[in-house]
């Protein structure tokens, strides 16, 4: 019995792990549809992914000198890659994976500190690192083949998919995003385009696209599950898709044959696994309430400005990475009132200024 | 000052931040105040309160009635101490403090003769025809101190009118800390002592609004203080949400008024003193009775405990009779606490007495503790949204580690009122807390250090300009005679000379 113990002496019972545990329980109904839409290539991919970033957490911790078996066991490694794989082409080799574990874990984590110290998110480091330095790979998108069904590559085949690198005729083609990207690019108008996927399409996820950003309903109902066991607030989520609609709409308004409506933004490529998953990872975003809206609202902005006029046709991971490098100074700026001071941190005075009451 | 002038609460304000912690008190609540059968020995300090240790009074040998003093109070913030029971008193001299340092403080040791004996009281028939003074004298003199755990001493708030326009006495019987129940059961059981002890107070304080906030998880104590304040429409008596810390006084003001009392002042800045429901009854005892603070009611609970009770308890007697009195342990407790989970202090050991601002005892098990190794901070805001103060937990923790104290002090260290809501909180187990009581102790000794130095600086100043004056005294005086001297010599020259001359 310690006497230097101080106060409070009872605990809420909410530990790393059981934070990181719950948003993987969040995540895995999106990724268990992700995992059966695209079928064996995605599961070995997937597996690949997290034993990277285990390996990698293992070799660093090693490295140095920290406890392997504490830190390892309290989910971050296991996490990061999780969300990293939700991120990447599910017909994507191998080594993408494992090389991305490599990104995330050691550059994107462990030379920062290890957890707790990183300034970028490292699921994003390595998406985005990977999707510079392999373009082919990271742009390949294989057509939804749900497990079991014709047409989809079985076990065998899945092997030969991410390890022997074998791509089957017609098994590829462009998500709803990069669709558009290509034909607005071209000149042509919106409603001309008749393969678009439909909008319940999108929300259930029966579209190409990342391992696990595609649909829309399950990623909601994960996200909204985080925020009822207040691991995230709303703040980052709602500025966020709130920012990108608003734009979306406002565009659409000024020229709805130009820019696609709110609906394909909300639904389409990264957003709600970006909004609820990516953006709000709490090492690498604000602390404070009003500095999550801020941060959530750049967010927002950048994807939008990116999907419409940048290089790359989804833009949710370098929108984050561009925050994440904010969030340092916006935490500065942006600190909650004082109780008893006003906003420059003066105590409060009711005489002089004649009481607000 | 035109502000909050109303005389009716009707609509609460929210506070920020706060915590639900589980309250935990189904294990004692339905406990009633049982009185606890004189020890066989009491050990009665001489602080036990804020402020400057009474002096003693008596010597060993000497016979005392119960409520005789023992003590006298020294300078404006002290209390008296006075004898809890009659009997003998048996030594003067040193005993480990209630306090999580066990260190031995000046203690008044008192055998009971079991006559339990009250010296002659002077109770008053009617305190409202008192002087608001007399009223405020007469706390003092009883060693009446806040006894929600503060300890201030009760009368420097009664006095308070003479130095603010005060229009609300709020009765803070939030308890919002788990496991707590001797205010609501003293707020049960003895509405009508208490109400009573309230509007003294009031009288005391030259106010005429009275607001008794009480936390919905105790619709009894609500249920009875209205009761007994029905026929006073001054009072009202308000449910509070459950969250904590309600009780902070501060923050129970906020949720009344909506008000928040400047940084570095007090609530009767906004007109307002807050006091507990156990010093009401206190007061009322005093005024009506003419007996002074001898006991309180104690909490006794906690997982390790075999039966959870609430007691009257003499001031001075062990910990370890109360918790024997409740059936002892039912298994070796992780932790043993004086007051409440949030912001109680460890007790070094069972053999400290109780003592005036002690509102519970409580044996926790590891379990209930839930102790963890502290991991890395991962910056996930749950301190930022649980601090009702609006302060950075994380960075001020970060700073006090990496011992920069102007950073943690500018960050708003002096404005955390260590309600433990951060800690609390912490998935990686970080105890804030204590990091912040490390980097406040360290504050208050660099400012010691510093007045130190200043204080030598002067010191050797003033001797410097001392020294330089004496030697400049000392030189003109030297000059003066020398002139003098000469002076002197030439006159003596000249007379010399004249004689000369004339002979």
């Amino acid at each position: 019995m310690s006497l230097m113990i101080s106060s409070p002496h009872t605990h809420s019972g909410k530990s790393v792990q059981t934070t990181m545990l719950l948003v993987m329980l969040a995540l895995a109904p999106a990724t268990s549809f992700g995992l059966y839409l695209f079928g064996w290539p995605a599961i070995n991919l997937f597996l690949a992914t997290l034993l990277g970033c285990l390996l990698f957490e293992a070799i660093s911790l090693k490295i140095m000198g920290k406890p392997v078996g504490k830190y390892l066991s309290d989910g971050s490694a296991i996490l990061t890659g999780w969300l990293l794989a939700m991120s990447l082409p599910p017909s994507a080799p191998w080594w993408i994976g494992v090389l991305g574990a490599f990104l995330a874990i050691v550059i994107g984590k462990q030379v920062f500190g290890g957890i707790g110290q990183n300034l970028f998110n490292p699921a994003m480091v390595a998406r985005v690192a990977l999707l510079i330095s392999f373009p082919l790979e990271m742009t390949t998108w294989a057509h939804p083949a749900p497990l079991f069904t014709d047409g989809a590559p079985d076990f065998m085949q899945g092997l030969q998919i991410t390890f022997g690198g074998w791509v089957p005729d017609g098994y590829s083609g462009a998500t709803t995003l990069g669709h558009i990207r290509t034909e607005t690019g071209q000149g042509h108008l919106l409603s001309s385009l008749t393969d678009l996927a439909s909008g319940s399409n999108m929300a259930m996820g029966w579209v190409g696209g990342s391992m696990g950003e595609t649909s829309a309903l399950l990623l909601l109902g994960g996200g909204l599950f985080l925020l009822w066991k207040r691991i995230i607030s709303w703040h980052i989520p709602a500025s966020l898709i709130g920012t990108l609609l608003l734009l979306a709409t406002i565009m659409h308004t000024v020229n709805p044959e130009k820019f696609p409506g709110a609906d394909v933004h909300l639904l389409a490529g990264a957003t709600l696994l970006g909004a609820f998953f990516i953006a709000t990872d709490l090492v690498t975003s604000p602390v404070s309430p009003t500095g999550q809206l801020l941060f959530g609202a750049g967010c927002g902005l950048l994807v939008y400005v990116i999907r419409t006029w940048a290089g790359y046709p989804e833009g949710m991971a370098f929108a984050v990475l561009l925050m994440n490098a904010l969030t340092p100074l916006i935490d500065h700026y942006l600190r909650p009132r004082i109780y008893g001071r006003d906003r420059k941190g003066e105590p409060l005075n009711y005489v002089s200024t004649g009481g607000k009451s | 000052m035109g502000y909050l002038t109303t005389h009716k609460i009707t609509k609460l304000f929210r506070i920020r931040g706060g915590v639900h912690p589980d309250d935990c008190k189904t294990l004692s609540a339905s406990q009633p105040i049982e009185d606890l059968p004189m020890p066989d020995l009491l050990h009665i300090p001489l602080q036990q309160h804020i402020g400057a240790a009474a002096k003693p009074a008596v010597k060993r040998g000497d016979h005392v009635l119960k409520g005789q003093l023992l003590a006298n109070s020294q300078g404006m913030i002290s209390a008296p101490v006075h004898a809890p029971t009659s009997g003998r008193i048996v030594g003067v001299g040193h005993y480990p403090a209630h306090h999580a340092s066990g260190l031995s403080v000046h203690t008044i040791t008192l055998q009971p003769d079991g006559k339990d004996e009250w010296i002659e009281l002077d109770p008053v028939a009617d305190p409202f025809a008192l002087e608001p003074a007399e009223i405020a004298a007469r706390v003092a003199a009883a060693g009446i101190v806040g006894m929600g755990g503060a300890t201030f001493p009760s009368a420097v708030k009664l006095n308070l009118r003479n130095r603010y326009a005060l229009h609300t006495l709020v009765i803070n019987g939030a308890e919002c800390e788990p496991y707590l129940t001797c205010d609501d059961r003293l707020m049960r059981e003895e509405a009508d002592g208490v109400i009573d002890g309230v509007r003294i107070m009031a009288y005391a304080l030259g106010v005429e609004n009275i607001a008794i906030g009480i936390e919905n998880n105790k619709p009894e104590a609500q249920a009875a203080m209205r009761e007994a304040a029905k026929d006073f429409p001054n009072i009202q008596v308000i449910g509070l949400p459950m969250r904590y810390p309600m009780g902070s006084e501060k923050h129970l003001v906020q949720t009344l008024t909506g008000l928040e009392t400047p940084a570095r002042g007090l609530t009767a800045d906004i007109g307002i003193v807050v006091h507990n429901p156990a010093t009401a009854l206190a007061v009322h005892d005093a005024l009506r009775e003419g007996k002074p603070l001898v006991s309180r009611v104690v909490t006794v609970s906690g997982g390790a405990i075999s039966q959870p009770r609430n007691l009257r308890v003499p001031l001075g007697t062990k910990v370890q009779t109360l918790i024997d009195h409740c059936g002892g342990f039912n298994s070796e407790p992780a932790r043993l606490i004086s007051g409440g989970p949030m912001m109680g202090n460890v007790l070094p050991d069972t053999r400290v007495p109780t003592v005036k601002g002690g509102n519970g005892i409580l044996a926790l098990t590891a379990k209930e503790v839930s102790e963890n190794q502290e991991s890395p901070c991962i910056r996930c805001a749950s301190c930022v949204q649980a601090c009702p103060c609006g302060l950075l937990p994380l960075e001020m923790a970060a700073n006090a580690r990496a011992g920069n104290l102007d950073a943690v002090t500018k960050l708003g260290l002096m404005d955390c009122i260590a309600c433990g809501s951060c800690s609390y909180v912490c998935p990686s187990h970080i105890p804030l807390v204590q990091y912040f009581n490390y980097a406040k102790g360290e504050l208050a000794s660099r400012q010691r250090a510093k007045h130190k130095q200043d204080e030598t600086k002067r010191l050797i100043e003033h001797r410097n300009a001392r020294m330089e004056a004496q030697a400049r005294a000392k030189k003109e005086a030297m000059e003066r005679r020398k002139r003098e001297a000469a002076a002197k010599k030439a006159k003596a020259a000249a007379a010399k000379q004249a004689e000369e001359a004339s002979a």
